[in-house]
């Protein structure tokens, strides 16, 4: 059942007026305030996963993401408090020292969105040790690989594949730290029955973790606009909405 | 009062770092009026001064020879500037971490090795066991991401720092860069 009351509330001291079923990542983006994501991508599900777009909103003193959360009548949302900024900066840099990200030789170096988001907020250094997992390469398909050194597991792969693509060949595997973005049964891609070598994971892959073979250093252009219109074609076709 | 004094170093680095120093061009006029450079590979001394106004490293500390010269290196300097994604991040010296050095040795001196297969053990110093970020053994005062940090950019930090200011480094560099 569709919720579409209009209510008001507050982002920053800014009044907006907006229907009560978009969430208040939309919204904001809609009026031109900026919330850093990772795993939000537009044209499939929200997620959640990368705490990117964490905001405040007063009377609570736990913070909400942006991209699952709806606002109230009268809520006051703040979304760019040093407190908030601090955060972001502690989870790109945590994202960072996780896996091994080799901006300066990853197919993705200027183009990436892990390494914008550095960028953005004036992250100059990781102070926390490096982990620096021994990681593989999976360059098993004829058309793709997966560099799991630059993997963030945002998921917008396993939710394009799953969700637009319908195929639902990625998944992820493992829990925390440990878990892995795997095909079908956590088998090498190429050997996978269910891909259908569509390559849309590869265009919403956030860094260099998915790229199209043959691309060297800096080569690797992600093309995501795609999908909003993709989504937007299908629209009504399977008996939804128009 | 007298000039004001500045160093290089260059640890486990490609000197690319060293490189876009020099691409400020005619701006080292500048650099050069502002402060004296009393230690680098660029210029002649074997001797780190007893003490230097900023000193900036390239490279990430990587063997036994880096340890003991970031150490000594940060005791005689007021400001210590990481200079590159080597120095700040360990980057591609980096990318060994996930190996022991051991295998690494193997590696390059007799699996990859068409003749003359032995491990150096005299001049080339040990490797220490992972190569890691200059702000991991010591502290650090300013960072400069980028692979290189461009010319423009060091002139900016070098010119700063020479001014008695700290830079502000928002949307001028990045990691990779």
């Amino acid at each position: 059942m569709r919720r579409s009351r209009i209510i008001t509330f507050k982002i920053n001291g800014q009044d907006i007026a907006a229907r009560e079923d978009e969430t208040i990542l939309e919204l904001a983006r809609q009026h031109d305030i900026h919330i850093p994501t990772l795993c939000y991508l537009e044209g499939v599900s929200a997620f959640g996963g990368c705490r990117l777009c964490m905001v405040e909103i007063k009377g609570s003193n736990r913070l909400f993401p942006a991209c699952m959360t709806y606002p109230d009548e009268s809520m006051e949302i703040t979304t760019n408090s040093e407190r908030l900024k601090a955060y972001r900066k502690q989870t790109v840099e945590l994202l960072f020292s996780e896996r091994n990200h080799i901006c300066a030789v990853c197919v993705s170096n200027g183009s990436c969105e892990l390494q914008a988001q550095a960028y953005d907020l004036g992250l100059t250094h990781v102070q926390v040790p490096y982990i620096n997992p021994n990681l593989p390469v999976d360059a098993s398909h004829a058309y793709f690989g997966l560099d799991h050194n630059r993997c963030i597991l945002c998921t917008r792969c396993v939710r394009v594949c799953d969700e637009v693509e319908g195929a639902h060949t990625w998944d992820v595997m493992g829990r925390g730290a440990e878990a892995r973005i795997v095909a079908d049964l956590n088998q090498p891609w190429g050997d996978s029955l269910s891909c259908t070598s569509c390559g849309k994971c590869v265009q919403v892959c956030p860094t260099g973790a998915l790229f199209e073979k043959g691309t060297s250093v800096a080569e690797m252009r992600k093309k995501h606009e795609f999908l909003p219109y993709l989504r937007l074609m299908r629209e009504g076709r399977d008996g939804g909405e128009e | 009062m007298s000039k004001a004094t500045m160093a290089t170093v260059w640890l486990d680095g490609c000197s690319g770092c060293h490189m876009s120093f020099l691409d400020i061009d005619e701006r080292l006029i500048t650099v050069a009026e502002l402060a004296e450079l009393v230690y680098s590979p660029l210029v002649d001394n074997k001797v780190f001064p007893e003490m230097v106004d900023v000193t900036l490293v390239e490279g990430a500390v990587s063997n036994e020879d880096d340890y003991e010269k970031i150490k000594k290196v940060r005791a005689h300097t007021k400001i210590l500037v990481s200079l590159g994604d080597c120095a700040v991040t360990a980057n591609v010296p980096g990318m060994r971490n996930p190996f022991k050095p051991e295998a690494l040795l193997n590696r390059a001196y007799l699996e990859n090795a068409d003749a003359n297969q032995h491990i150096p053990v005299q001049v080339i110093p040990p490797l220490r066991k992972m190569s890691v970020p200059v702000h991991q053994i010591v502290k650090v005062d300013v960072f400069v991401p980028g692979c290189p940090p461009s010319a423009d950019t060091i002139f900016y930090v070098v010119t700063e720092l020479l001014a008695g200011r700290m830079p502000d480094l928002t949307g001028k560099t990045r990691f990779g860069a």
